[in-house]
């Protein structure tokens, strides 16, 4: 939103200043007045305009002693002004009601402003919308991405993004999706809709070298975790983004293609990360609760980051999460996963032997990576000619041209 | 937050054990969130009306072509969608088939 604003501040501390309140306090201020007037739109121009006329202030007046909270009051203000202006053209009840809400002074409890957040997070994603406007009305709303920068990253246009954030916005009120955090009969299965969508953001930008929207990801899994922190998937969530991330700076190499794990630079994975994520899985299985998916995950990913080099990997134990998350979330994909992790467990005829019955899963059918996995098998037991045949395979389904260098250069390896 | 909810068929929708839409509307209209509802005859006595041109056009059946049809509806004012979804969930065709929940045009004022 205020991104290229803030680029054209003068003054660098000033700017770090206002760029550290508005990343910390954005989300309140715009959760807020969209509570109190149910306006989006309005609440969302009003931080806008409070970014502006800090610009013009500070550099004159000095920034303020609490930017957080000089910008929330300049925000009300405004929504203030735009709601009187428009009264004197047609007195409404409710929006009395609003504006005594909105003069009323002092901080917000701090309760109410995470219930604030929570609630413009849940209504971004409610499942009454497509799971596209969700992305998009998160990322928007939550994470403070200009339109333009939602387009890009989903390879769409400005104006085709404009046009289905106003429809979700408008579904929002015409069908009266609620504004608030869910009762608790409710919570686990709209919070794990969240997570979902959490892990969408995280997963566009992962597959990219230019991972901006996993940065966003990351900081909404944490802001998530603070703002629900005895939910052991939302940490669970939060420690697999931790791995994740951690690896981005070794996943491509110079040409922009993905490095497979086992030959990635581990010297170049995010240490602070690691820890981070270590520490977070640690707490989020700290009630002894069964884990969910997010925490399977995060287990499997913890497994890798933490191995100094890829032979010394506990397969034995990426095994067992695997196990318990095929019971969780039984899907073809999972026991594909499953299968390499027994591959490299007990041995390249163990896997063979696991991918067999997976392999024939329909929902498997013309995925490339099957035949590729089986051709990593069979190069490992040196059956080369029927590796070539099976790597031969999988570039014929490979999606992307990178994926059919990567597929290429195994089959040069299996060259007599 | 007034709502249609338009009962359809669904090829896909589950076989059911026994009909309970009885014990679903006494449930609804117990807690005052029905306002009307009914079954209404199949597509084949439906009739549909047209004027072009200042010429009524009447046809037989429905104006859409489809596998599915609506075999009901129910007026429901509820609170927000959340509660509109959750007694549009325990109607047994919501298994059966399937339900679609329209928000009524409010009163201009």
């Amino acid at each position: 939103m205020s991104a290229d604003a803030l680029r054209a501040a003068p003054d660098p501390g000033m700017r770090d200043a206002l760029a550290a309140a508005v990343s910390t306090e954005r989300v309140a201020i715009v959760a807020t007045l969209i509570r109190i007037t149910g306006d989006w739109d309005l609440a969302e121009d009003c931080v806008q305009d409070a970014v502006e006329k800090a610009l013009a202030r500070w550099p004159v007046d000095g920034a303020p002693r609490n930017p957080a909270a000089w910008l929330t009051t300049v925000a009300r203000n405004r929504a203030l002004d735009v709601l009187r202006r428009r009264q004197t053209e047609r007195v409404k009840l409710a929006e009395v009601a609003i504006m005594d809400e909105l003069e009323r002074h002092g901080a917000a409890p701090e309760e109410t402003i995470t219930d604030d957040r929570l609630r413009l997070i849940f209504t971004c994603c409610h499942p009454a919308l497509p799971v596209e406007s969700r992305v998009a009305l998160t990322l928007k709303t939550v994470a403070g991405l200009r339109t333009s920068e939602i387009a890009r990253a989903f390879l769409t246009t400005g104006p085709t993004l404009s046009q289905r954030l106003l429809r979700a916005k408008r579904k929002i009120s015409n069908a009266a999706i609620p504004y608030r955090v869910p009762p608790d009969h409710l919570l686990p299965e709209r919070t794990s809709g969240v997570l979902a969508v959490v892990y969408l953001i995280f997963n566009a930008g992962y597959g990219t070298p230019d991972g901006d929207l996993a940065a966003e990801g990351l900081r909404l899994s944490r802001l998530l975790a603070d703002l629900l922190p005895d939910d052991d998937e939302v940490r669970g969530l939060l420690a697999l983004v931790l791995f994740q991330h951690a690896r981005r700076a070794a996943r491509f190499d110079a040409a922009g293609d993905l490095v497979p794990m086992e030959e990635q630079d581990r010297g170049a994975w995010d240490r602070t990360l690691i820890d981070e994520g270590r520490r977070q899985l640690r707490r989020a299985g700290s009630a002894g609760r069964p884990p969910g998916t997010y925490r399977l995950q995060a287990a499997i990913a913890g497994c890798h980051a933490t191995a100094p080099d890829a032979g010394s990997t506990d397969w034995a134990a990426i095994v067992s999460h695997y196990d318990a998350l095929l019971v969780a979330q039984p899907s073809p994909v999972i026991a594909l996963n499953r299968a390499i992790a027994i591959g490299f467990c007990d041995g390249a005829v163990a896997g063979l032997m696991e991918l067999d019955p997976v392999s024939e899963a329909p929902e498997l059918a013309g995925y490339h990576l099957v035949p590729a996995t089986r051709a990593d098998f069979l190069r490992r037991l040196g059956r080369t000619a029927e590796a070539a045949a099976a790597y031969r395979e999988a570039y014929d389904l490979a999606p992307s041209a990178a994926d059919r260098r990567f597929i290429q250069r195994r089959l040069r390896e299996c060259a007599p | 937050m007034r709502y249609m909810m338009l009962v359809g068929t669904d090829p896909e929708g589950e076989q059911l054990e026994e009909d309970t839409t009885e014990a679903w509307v006494a449930d609804v209209d117990g807690r005052g969130k029905r306002l009307i509802g009914d079954r209404l005859r199949p597509v084949d006595d439906a009739t549909t009306v047209r004027v072009r041109k200042g010429e009524l056009l009447i046809t037989d059946g429905p104006f859409t072509e489809s596998k599915d049809w609506i075999v009901g509806f129910d007026i429901l004012e509820c609170d927000d969608l959340d509660e509109a979804i959750e007694i549009a969930s325990a109607h047994p065709m919501a298994r059966a088939g399937r339900l679609e929940l329209r928000p009524f045009w409010p009163f201009e004022d």
